[in-house]
Parts: structure tokens; C-alpha cells; sequence
């Protein structure tokens, strides 16, 4: 047993914290890269790439660092305590994992060297009008063509999808919509033939986009995986934003206590009253407890036993869903009206913890599949 | 003991029914079942036509366009129009300013502004929050001081809603800087928006919307005949008209009306092999949000029925912060409720009607989806504003521990 981190992952650590402070510390900033066509700014991107996270959790043989769910927790507390824009687990750890556990040798040396570098961007579309959060609910299909596969569907809430040169697509080749079998991944280039998209903003100014494929024709050899891999990337990606919302909330807390010791009303510091100091109190219990659950999915989300890794992913997902619903919510009580302006960081980081429990199952949605 | 109500009040209640079902506009209706905003324009025409049948203030004093009505009968309007859904009349109006105009202002004030308040030819808005002043209201700033004939106003106000579209602002400002205890020396004044030296700014609410906005004054001149009341009494108004605004809020039919449609979006929504309210555990979750409004509606028939009985309308009871407390936890669950419906199609953000920022104007997905995130995010304010859900408490503790 062994809580602490080594002397690289402090390192880690230390400059992806240098690299938000310098990007993020004003907030107004943060206003200006949304506001820009892909609600980020590319060279902040640029950075990513030179401090090597982009590379981090690909293997070695293709420029990659060899990072583990560790190193992927650092990097996105680090994101959800600046509520940085940048689509780091949409890229990295998402369509990354698909990429590592189910791309061909071929396949990986094409693209991999590129998602490092920064110069190419990828996103996984696997939401569907009603798929809802299950991932074996799809109904866009993948039928078999000579040496290629014809998809045709569309997907929804493509969270990274709008800036992205490359899609990694959920499609059935076989079975009926809610069939565990039959279900292909295929990478295409966004700017297929056939590939139409609309990019937007979302609630916490991330980007996504709606993805309509019309007779999408793909190798078969672009074929990354099947739902094993899907949900095996997506316990990876569960992790990884578990951690940026122990991140958020960690930076919420840390708001709402100082806005409570200078916040005066009836002539003392609010922070004064025992009713709040308690609620205060109950928010720093449930970011404590949030916290040991996304270690406890970085720390499983290696397992190459599924149904192991799948129950953390579910306990740690509902646990801190559960907390990031109760910070959000009384971080913004705390504040008073100041919580709900556009104005203030506190409400932003309110809007990106209320996403996160809608991505992948929410806090209930997690708490089903475990006691199912 | 008796639940139910009388033959009268039932058809009563069909009259409302049908008033509404033949003179609403529909696309009035269905922007409020959506969640989107609606127009000042449709919110006026609607006050018309509600003042011309007497219902925008039934509660009034009956020389003032009052009815004489039971506080059920009261509720009953209250609770059609917010299951129909239709815009209530204007609060700052009817319940706010009104009744204060109506009780504590002399006979030319009563002239000049009930009639235009009662119809809405008169916006108001209200003049209370400032940035240091919220919870402890009393710790207001701004300041009227006399010059002859006239008050100079200075100071900001902030929270204001929808003073982009109002004609008068009631404002509460402090005459006596002197005054022994910070609830004296504060001042009850009406205010033309027109006056120079006013300025609004709009604040942009997290749901991407303006309804709320920061007021300055500025070397604002107001005729001394503005004030209402007596010089320095304004605290007493101010808490008067709060009295009125507690029991408003707990607006059991709007809750009902969202529960509805919680349950009309989750029998279409596709959730597994069957639809979302197929799925007993979403109906679980509907259910513990409908026990905890079957007995705040009844909780609020109580408070009715006390006030009836005691004549005391609208008389300060810690029960009326109970009506507060849960009224705001009620609605605020619905909006959850209503956002799990939607699921991962809550995401994209939907640029609001009136929104200063770039969004996006056609909505992503189904119309339905658009509008959950946003009303969840702005519902959160319902537990901040009207005496925070932490003041209602201070508000029960001192009547039932007695300190």
C-alpha cells in the first residue's frame, strides 16, 4: 500500500500545474479561448504537446511515454481545477485507450505518431439519440463491402467531435440495437465523403458535434476494436474524469471557503455562522471521499479483468457523481447570486461537474449497474 | 375536517380553467411548458386580459380592483395559472409594490400608480439587493438625501430582474445615515427609470440568460412626493411586502406542471428496451417528488386556511418559511428530474432568447432536450432569492427555540 506519488509523477505534476497557471490563472483568459471556433485555443494545445501529455499514455514504441492511470488522474485534476478547455480526455485517454487496446500495429503507427505531436485530433462517437448511456445500444451500421465496411447512422453529443480530423465510430455489423455482439469500431477520417457534422458548444463550454455518416466507406483494416475495447476505453475515460471533478471541486471548495471568510453580512464574516462552517464542512467530507474513489479507478483502471474493472468504474462514478452534485449545488448556494453569473468561475465549475455526471452514466445510472 | 373543495370553489376553478383554455395564446404556453422565456409583450397582453376579468389582484383592497375573495379562492387562481402553464401576473406588480402602495401610500400615489400597476401599463421592478447588502438586506447603502423639494438617490442596486424592461423601480434607500439601528433611517421611494442619472446593466445568469442586471444611480432627482409612507418607516414596508413574496413562492402548480411533463417526456424517451417511464425506478423517483408536493400543497392549504380563520392575510407564520424551504427544494428536484430525463442530450447549450453571447440559435436534438441544463442551472437562484432557504431557517429557529 503506497499513497504517494513517485518522483516523476510529482514532476508531472508540478508542470502541467506551471502550464495551466500560466494559461488559466485569469479567468478572464479562459473566456477568450472559448469564445474561440473550437473553444480552445490551438496553442495551448501546442503545449500539451511539447510537455509530452499528449504522448503520455501511449506505449514507447510509438513516441509515446508509457503512462499509466496515474499519470492520467495528475493531468485531469490539474484540468478540472483550472476548468481548462482543452479536450485532453475526449483525445488522450479516450480514443487513445480504443487506439492502444484495439488498433493494428499498422494502424497505430499511421496515426499515433500524429496525436502526439498535436498535429491531428481524434473523438469517439458513440452517443445516439437513445442510446442513452448504454454503449451497446447502437444503431448505426457497419455493413460489409469487399475489402470495406459501409457505416451509416448518426451519433449525438460528440464531446471533442467538432475540432477533430478523425472519428473513431460505434457501429453495428451485426444483431439487433441492444445486442452485445456485432458491435465494430471504426476509424475514419473526418472528411470523408459521406461525413457531415455541426459543432457547438456545450453547457460547460466544451465542444461537441452531431455526427451524420451517409454511406461512410472504411477499410476494414480501420477496424480498432468491439465493444470489449469501447467499454474498456470508456472505465479509462470514467477515471480520468472522476479525477478532473476531484479537481473542480477542489477548486470550488477552495472558492467557497474564501468567499465565506470575506463575504460579510450583518456586520461579521458569513464564515462566522455554524450552519455554514457545517455545510462547508459536509463539502469537504464529500470531496475527501470522492477523492479516494478516483484513486481507487486510476488505481483499477488497468484491470484487464472486466467485470473487476467495470464494479470500481460503477462505485467510483456514482460515488463521485453523488459528490459533485452536492459541492456544485451548495457551492453555488454558498455564494448567493454571484454562483449563478457567467461572470465568476464558481458557476463555470458548477456547469462542468454537472456534465461530468452525464457523461458515461450518471451518479444513478452507475448505482443501477452495480447493484444489478 | 375537509379536503376537498366546496361545489362553488370547484366551479370556480372551471371558470379559471376555461378563461385560460379560451384566452392564452398557445405559443405563450408552450414556450412556458418548454421552459424558454417569453416576451415582455405576451406577459403584458396576458396581464390585460386578466385585470379586465379582476383577477390580477384579487387580493387588493376592493376600492383598488380587489374581490373579496377567500384565500382559497386565491390559491385556486394562483395554482390554475401555474398548472395551465400561464405567466402569473407580475409580482413586483401585484404582490410587491401594490399591496404597499395600496396600504401605506397617500391618496395621489394611490391614484397615479395602482390602476397602471394593476394592468401592467406600469413595469416595476424592484429596488432592494445591493452588493453588500443581500441576507442582511437592512445593511443597505444607497442613499436619499432631501434637497428641497426633491430626493438625490445614489448607490447600486443589484439582482434587479427584468429592469431592462421596467418603467418604475421602488427602491429602498437610506434617508438617515444617523439612524441608532441600521433598520431605521431607510426610506420607501418610487423612481421613474426615465430619470437621468440612472444606468441598468444587464448580468448574464449561468443558463446564458439576462434577467437579472445591476442598477446605478447616479445623482438620480426624484420629486419628494415619491416617497411612500413616512420618511424613514421604509423597513417596515419592505418587510411587509417580503411577508407577501414567502408564501408566493412556493408555487405548487408550477412544480405540478413540471412533474407532468417530466412524465409525458419520459413515456417518449426511448430508455432500454422500454421507455424511461417504464422503468421502475424512474417512476420511484417521480413518486418521492410527488409525496413531498401532495404535502406541501396541503401544507399550504393549512397556512390558507389559519389566515382565513384568523383574518391576518398573508400574516407572518413559520410555516409560510416551511412553504418557502420545500417549495424551492420541490421545484429545484423537478429540474433534476426533468434534466435525467434528457440524459446526455442535456449537453449541447442552447443559446437563450435574449442572450448576449454567441450560442447556438437552432436548437441540437430534440426541442425537448434544449432547455432542461439551463432551467436546472437557473433554478438553483430559487433557493437564494426571496429570503434564502438559510434566512427561512433563521426564520423558524427563532419562532420554535424562542431566541
Amino acid at each position: 500500500m503506497d499513497f504517494d506519488f513517485t518522483d516523476e509523477q510529482r514532476l508531472l505534476r508540478d508542470s502541467v500545474s506551471k502550464l495551466f497557471a500560466n494559461r488559466y490563472a485569469d479567468f478572464e483568459k479562459r473566456k477568450a479561448y472559448a469564445k474561440q471556433p473550437e473553444g480552445f485555443d490551438r496553442a495551448i494545445w501546442a503545449e500539451y504537446a511539447e510537455a509530452g501529455l499528449l504522448a503520455l499514455p501511449f506505449d514507447e514504441a510509438h513516441g509515446g511515454f508509457g503512462g499509466g492511470p496515474v499519470e492520467t488522474m495528475i493531468i485531469m485534476e490539474e484540468i478540472g481545477k483550472a476548468a481548462a478547455l482543452e479536450p485532453y480526455m475526449p483525445n488522450a485517454v479516450f480514443a487513445g485507450a480504443i487506439l492502444r487496446h484495439g488498433a493494428s500495429a499498422a494502424v497505430k503507427d499511421a496515426i499515433i505518431p500524429h496525436l502526439i505531436a498535436g498535429e491531428a485530433m481524434i473523438a469517439v462517437a458513440h452517443t445516439e439519440r437513445h442510446s442513452r448511456y448504454d454503449l451497446n445500444d447502437v444503431t448505426t451500421t457497419a455493413r460489409r463491402d469487399g475489402d470495406d465496411f459501409v457505416i451509416e447512422g448518426d451519433k449525438t453529443v460528440v464531446i471533442g467531435g467538432d475540432s477533430a480530423d478523425h472519428l473513431i465510430v460505434s457501429a453495428r455489423i451485426s444483431g439487433g440495437t441492444r445486442d452485445r455482439d456485432g458491435i465494430g469500431l471504426f476509424l475514419i477520417d473526418a472528411k470523408s465523403a459521406g461525413v457531415s457534422r455541426r459543432g457547438y458548444a456545450m453547457q460547460d463550454a466544451l465542444h461537441g458535434a452531431e455526427i451524420s455518416l451517409a454511406n461512410v466507406r472504411v477499410p476494414a483494416s480501420h477496424q480498432v476494436g468491439d465493444l470489449a475495447v469501447l467499454e474498456r476505453a470508456a472505465d479509462e475515460a470514467i477515471a480520468a474524469i472522476c479525477a478532473e471533478a476531484v479537481g473542480a471541486m477542489e477548486a470550488l471548495i477552495a472558492m467557497t471557503v474564501d468567499y465565506m471568510k470575506t463575504r460579510k453580512q450583518f456586520g461579521v464574516a458569513i464564515s462566522a455562522f455554524q450552519a455554514l462552517q457545517h455545510r462547508a464542512v459536509d463539502m469537504y467530507v464529500a470531496l475527501e471521499q470522492a477523492r479516494s474513489m478516483a484513486i481507487f479507478a486510476a488505481l483499477s483502471a488497468a484491470d484487464s479483468d472486466a467485470k473487476t474493472r467495470g464494479e470500481a468504474m460503477a462505485m467510483a462514478k456514482s460515488a463521485v457523481g453523488k459528490a459533485a452534485k452536492f459541492v456544485g449545488q451548495q457551492s453555488v448556494q454558498l455564494h448567493g447570486g454571484i454562483g449563478v453569473t457567467m461572470e465568476y468561475k464558481a458557476g463555470h465549475l458548477f456547469k462542468r461537474l454537472t456534465m461530468i455526471d452525464l457523461q458515461f452514466g450518471d451518479a444513478d445510472y452507475h448505482l443501477r449497474r452495480l447493484a444489478a | 375536517m375537509e379536503l376537498s373543495f366546496s361545489a362553488e370553489e370547484i366551479a370556480f376553478r372551471d371558470e379559471i380553467r376555461a378563461f385560460i383554455r379560451d384566452n392564452l395564446p398557445r405559443d405563450v404556453q408552450q414556450r412556458m411548458i418548454e421552459g424558454r422565456e417569453i416576451g415582455k409583450q405576451d406577459i403584458v397582453d396576458w396581464q390585460a386580459k386578466l385585470n379586465a376579468k379582476g383577477w390580477a389582484t384579487p387580493h387588493w383592497p376592493k376600492a383598488w380592483g380587489g374581490q373579496d375573495w377567500s384565500p382559497v379562492q386565491e390559491f385556486i387562481l394562483i395554482d390554475e395559472l401555474q398548472s395551465a402553464p400561464a405567466p402569473q401576473p407580475l409580482a413586483f406588480n401585484v404582490s410587491m409594490v401594490g399591496p404597499v402602495i395600496a396600504t401605506f401610500g397617500n391618496d395621489e400615489q394611490k391614484k397615479k400608480f395602482l390602476p397602471g400597476t394593476a394592468s401592467l401599463d406600469i413595469w416595476w421592478c424592484q429596488g432592494f439587493s445591493e452588493p453588500g447588502a443581500g441576507s442582511d438586506l437592512a445593511g443597505l447603502k444607497t442613499t436619499a438625501r432631501r434637497e428641497g423639494d426633491h430626493y438625490i438617490i445614489n448607490g447600486q442596486k443589484t439582482w434587479t430582474t427584468l429592469a431592462q424592461y421596467a418603467d418604475w423601480i421602488f427602491v429602498l434607500a437610506r434617508t438617515d445615515t444617523q439612524a441608532a439601528k441600521k433598520q431605521q433611517g431607510i426610506s420607501f421611494i418610487l423612481v421613474d427609470m426615465k430619470t437621468p442619472g440612472i444606468t441598468v446593466r444587464p448580468i448574464q445568469l449561468i443558463d446564458g440568460g439576462h434577467e437579472v442586471n445591476e442598477v446605478w444611480f447616479d445623482e438620480v432627482k426624484v420629486p419628494a412626493e415619491n416617497l411612500v409612507g413616512e420618511e424613514n418607516k421604509g423597513w417596515d414596508y419592505a418587510k411587509f411586502l417580503l411577508g407577501n413574496e414567502r408564501t408566493s413562492i412556493a408555487r405548487v402548480g408550477v412544480s405540478k406542471q413540471r412533474l407532468r411533463r417530466v412524465r409525458e417526456l419520459a413515456a417518449k424517451e426511448r430508455a432500454g428496451a422500454g421507455s424511461l417511464m417504464d422503468a421502475p425506478w424512474f417512476r420511484e423517483k417521480i413518486a418521492n417528488v410527488e409525496i413531498d408536493l401532495k404535502a406541501l400543497e396541503i401544507t399550504q392549504l393549512r397556512v390558507l386556511a389559519e389566515a382565513r380563520k384568523s383574518g391576518k392575510h398573508g400574516a407572518p407564520d413559520p410555516k409560510s418559511s416551511v412553504l418557502k424551504i420545500k417549495g424551492s427544494e420541490i421545484q429545484q428536484a423537478t429540474t433534476e428530474l426533468l434534466m435525467e430525463v434528457v440524459g446526455p442530450l442535456a449537453m449541447p447549450y442552447q443559446r437563450s432568447t435574449d442572450a448576449e453571447d454567441e450560442g447556438n440559435n437552432t436548437p441540437i436534438g430534440p426541442d425537448d432536450a434544449a432547455y432542461a441544463a439551463p432551467t436546472y442551472f437557473n433554478w438553483r437562484k430559487i433557493s437564494i432569492y426571496g429570503g434564502s432557504n438559510e434566512i427561512q431557517r433563521n426564520i423558524i429557529a427563532k419562532a420554535i427555540l424562542g431566541f
